[in-house]
């Protein structure tokens, strides 16, 4: 019981996190996980104004349900299958967190500075998830799919464009902590 | 019914982000530095099982669990659309620290400022299809 309230390792996570793929596919659906972006604004009157929104959502209405689901599970997962959610990440990464400006590096699940209540009295924590949230949801439509739809899935079935897709989100990942972090904190 | 279905295996999914870290906003910051193998090797792992299962279907063609075919897609061909938006893409998974999966995990764990991010990436998304005709695939 001690091992499953623990962080779970790697090799447990990462077949796991295919298994949810499997079933998925076995199911006769996919596993996308940003698609349910695109439904959210159809359900909210974007097929109105924008061409690209106008398709029958209901067809997409399985995949809101898991995209539920996973909320849930983020719900229990953390009141209740975990002792200690701090993340321990390597020391160097706290390090230059630290230096950054994020002293809660090393010490909780998610970065204070960011994700903690208080943080939005700051209009530049507002700016700075709102515009990484942004891109998130630009980058994954124009790329046609996210990291389930295309590191995993995409990969899985062995696809060019999916491997493309993912060295771009590396690219990506790679400037902004890189270059841009020290810009931005 | 099918409905339950889905619900259960979001949760699974759910579960397993949080518990695996990936959900975590450190975890994505520690792998774009390479100072931790863990990432790697929660992906690496996901896709050497997914390639395996995949495969396994192409080759014994099971039926999906309620008699259906089981189609599996292949990606339209392109570079740009992939190359531009895998950028774009990456550049808000590090500074958000959270891809569309982990956003659902983490409103439901209460991170609340999580919610703003995801308007956000509703917002790119909305973008994204308003320019979709200007932009390059």
């Amino acid at each position: 019981m001690d091992v499953f309230l623990k962080p779970w390792p790697w090799f447990v996570s990462g077949p796991l996190i295919a298994m949810t793929m499997a079933l998925l596919i076995l199911m006769g659906k996919r596993f996308g996980m940003s698609s349910n972006l695109r439904t959210l604004c159809t359900l909210v009157g974007a097929d109105r104004v924008v061409g690209f929104f106008k398709f029958d959502w209901r067809t997409q209405r399985w995949n809101l349900w898991v995209a539920l689901g996973v909320a849930i599970g983020g719900f229990l997962a953390k009141n209740y299958l975990i002792l200690d959610d701090t993340v321990h990440i390597n020391e160097k990464s706290i390090k230059k967190l630290g230096s950054l400006g994020f002293e809660s590096a090393g010490k909780t699940y998610m970065p204070v500075e960011l994700f903690h209540g208080d943080a939005l009295s700051n209009p530049k924590v507002w700016a700075i998830l709102l515009v990484g949230g942004f891109l998130v949801g630009f980058g994954a439509r124009y790329a046609g799919g996210c990291t389930s739809g295309h590191a995993i899935s995409g990969l899985s079935n062995l696809q060019l464009p999916s491997l493309i897709a993912v060295i771009g989100f590396f690219v990506g990942g790679l400037v902004m902590v890189h270059l841009l972090f020290p810009l931005l904190f | 019914m099918k409905i339950i279905f889905y619900i259960l295996i979001g949760i699974f999914f759910g579960i397993v982000l949080f518990k695996s870290e990936a959900a975590s906003w450190f975890r994505i910051y520690e792998m774009f530095l390479f100072d931790s193998f863990h990432m790697y090797g929660i992906i690496g792992s996901a896709l050497v099982s997914g390639i395996l299962f995949i495969h396994w279907v192409k080759q014994s063609k099971p039926k999906s669990f309620f008699g259906d075919e089981i189609a599996i897609a292949a990606k339209e061909r392109s570079f740009l659309r992939y190359a531009i938006g895998g950028i774009f893409f990456g550049l808000g998974w590090a500074l958000a620290g959270a891809c569309p999966g982990p956003m659902y995990v983490l409103v439901g764990a209460g991170y609340w400022p999580i919610v703003m991010v995801l308007f956000g990436a509703l917002l790119g998304t909305f973008v994204y299809g308003l320019l979709q005709k200007q932009l390059r695939h």
